[in-house]
């Protein structure tokens, strides 16, 4: 790797300084979380199975939603990356509204759609289904939230994908379907992988929207939350450490994937 | 094999204007021009990339404007970059093959590899190519693919000279083997080298096109004369003068008699630079183009010295080294310039 010399003006040593604070502020409190808990605490919490069920809730929810969504969030960032189209500003601005609004609204809006009052919360009624406080409705909660990481991080990842690849593989004779599963796909794969993990850690930590839709089955944020009102911050901070811990070791590990890829 | 019919196409500001051609089985069909002209726009509407206007497009005595791009059985060679560089140079050539669902793939892509020289490389990733490899892997992707038509976009364009010339031995024997090419280039050289049949494109038109021999002997275009290195090229128009054997070419504000039975209309001079007499004061001779002009510049060349004159049009002078310090010549000196109505080589 080439070295270039470095800028040892005041200004570097300036920015340098205010971006440690930045870094420090988000390193110090989970660092801090981890040197308030004893060792002890946390084996404890391991060993209770509500906080395993809650965590393990969280992961494979918010993972089936990542799933379940990507079939139909991959080639909607196809059209958004490769097709011009009357209101395309407008469909790009849509999709980042999940991340504008507070979640507590987001999960008041998906409820809207699945009570018993709607048209899917009927049906679903219809035959013995319902959403709320049930995984189904988590993982519609999750997905709303967190969507519009998957979309946008798909949607650029086609967009660098030069569009002649494409063109010369109708001319070799490939059908579009073809084209998008054989070049698209695969040329794209980084960026949809990343917004998969995105989409998937962003999911399993929602809080607000969750709660509004299942207050039980209690995903890990939920029961951190709980455990916090009724006994107080020395018995949330083993759940929340646990917590936090499965998130960053998932992370880091699918980072490397990627980065292997 | 292909006609096009008054293609034209609009793409942002620029135009393809009533492009009109005619390519038979087997040619060798270079289109020539400078960068910006409209030659690979032009490609990739035959190849259906870009969507044309108006016009036929009649690719083996079918008409083919708005047929899929997949169904027109045409391949691209781009200059580079048309690889794809998530798979081998195996898999690459493969891609057709798997795509028509053809059997005995390992067999028919080790041919096309063979045949475009690739052979050795074919576990290897794009990215590790070298420039004239990458050429051939393209090639031989084309080739698999068994199309009887390849259209060649700069395919030479980034590669060193050894490369190039090895590259188009390659490409004269695919045309050998009755594969029609259609190749866009700026490069003169490649276009002679290449072609049995040319096409000038100047600005979104279609402005000649003939045999090699011809474009070079008779250019139309300043693009041309400039490559081949014709001095004095204009275009302009030819009117009879009442009571005279002389006629008159007009080249804006310039009026050039020459002595020609081409008839009126529009027309194309070139006068020789050593045709050309350069004096100090106007010449009492059989001249009968006389113009006064200043010098712009002064050059020597492989044999003598080039003045360029600037008499509205900046005609160049082949003159001795004698007579340029004899006469005194310099740079900003006005001059007489003579010729001889004879001595304009006038063609339509």
């Amino acid at each position: 790797m080439r070295s270039y010399s470095k800028n040892k003006s005041p200004l570097y040593l300036i920015f340098t300084f205010l971006g440690g604070i930045v870094l420090l502020f988000i390193v110090a409190p989970i660092a801090g979380m981890y040197l308030n808990t004893s060792i002890g605490s946390i084996a404890e919490t391991i060993g209770n199975e509500e906080v395993r069920n809650s965590i393990w809730l969280s992961l494979w929810t918010s993972m089936a939603g990542t799933i379940l969504f990507s079939i139909l969030a991959i080639p909607l960032a196809y059209l958004l990356a490769r097709n011009k189209f009357p209101l395309k500003g407008l469909v790009n601005a849509v999709i980042d509204v999940p991340i504008i609004i507070p979640h507590s609204a987001a999960g008041i809006a998906v409820l809207g759609i699945i009570t018993r009052d709607s048209f899917l919360g009927r049906a679903a009624d219809s035959i013995g289904f319902k959403f709320i406080d049930n995984q189904a409705g988590i993982i519609l909660a999750m997905a709303f939230v967190s969507i519009p990481f998957l979309i946008n991080s798909a949607r650029d990842g086609f967009t660098a994908v030069p569009e002649r690849l494409e063109k010369i593989a109708l001319t070799l004779g490939a059908s579009p379907l073809r084209v998008f599963f054989t070049i698209s796909l695969p040329l794209a794969w980084r960026s949809i992988l990343s917004g998969f993990i995105l989409m998937w850690a962003r999911g399993m930590s929602e809080f607000g929207a969750v709660i509004i839709i299942a207050y039980n089955p209690k995903t890990a944020p939920v029961l951190i939350f709980e455990r916090f009102t009724s006994y107080g911050l020395k018995y949330s901070l083993p759940v929340a450490g646990i917590f936090v811990g499965v998130c960053l070791i998932i992370f880091i590990l699918m980072r490397i994937v990627k980065k292997k890829n | 094999m292909l006609s096009v019919e008054n293609l034209s196409l609009q793409v942002g500001n620029f135009n393809l204007s009533d492009i009109s051609f005619k390519v038979d089985k087997g040619d060798y069909f270079v289109l020539l021009g400078i960068s910006g002209a409209g030659k690979s726009l032009l490609l990739e509407s035959i190849a259906g990339l870009i969507e044309i206007n108006s016009g036929n497009i009649f690719l083996r005595e079918k008409n083919i404007f708005d047929e899929k791009i997949q169904n027109r059985n045409i391949s691209i060679v781009y200059q580079s970059s048309d690889l794809f560089p998530h798979m081998t140079v195996f898999e690459n050539i493969a891609y057709p093959l798997n795509c028509k669902k053809e059997s005995n793939i390992k067999e028919k892509v080790l041919k096309a590899a063979y045949h475009a020289g690739i052979a050795d490389k074919l576990d290897r990733k794009p990215e590790t190519l070298s420039g004239g490899e990458y050429q051939r892997a393209a090639i031989a992707r084309s080739l698999a693919a068994g199309n009887d038509i390849f259209f060649l976009d700069e395919p030479l364009s980034s590669l060193d000279s050894k490369s190039k010339s090895e590259l188009r031995a390659l490409l004269r024997k695919i045309n050998r083997s009755g594969i029609t090419i259609i190749h866009v280039t700026h490069d003169y050289e490649e276009a002679v080298s290449l072609a049995n049949k040319i096409g000038i494109i100047e600005n979104g038109k279609l402005t000649h096109v003939a045999a090699p021999e011809e474009i070079f002997k008779h250019p139309k275009s300043e693009f041309v004369a400039k490559f081949i290195g014709t001095k004095n090229f204009m275009r302009g128009k030819l009117k009879s003068i009442q009571n005279s054997d002389l006629k008159e070419f007009i080249f804006g504000e310039i009026k050039i008699f020459c002595l020609t039975d081409i008839p009126d209309g529009g027309a194309y001079l070139i006068i020789s630079p050593e045709e050309i007499v350069i004096s100090n004061q106007v010449q009492l001779s059989s001249s009968r183009n006389h113009f006064k002009g200043r010098i712009i510049d002064i050059a020597p060349a492989k044999l003598g010295i080039e003045v360029t004159v600037n008499i509205g049009y900046e005609l160049v002078v082949l003159v001795s080294f004698d007579a340029l310090s004899s006469l005194g010549l310099e740079i900003g000196k006005d001059v007489w310039i003579d010729f001889k109505a004879s001595s304009c080589k006038i063609y339509n």
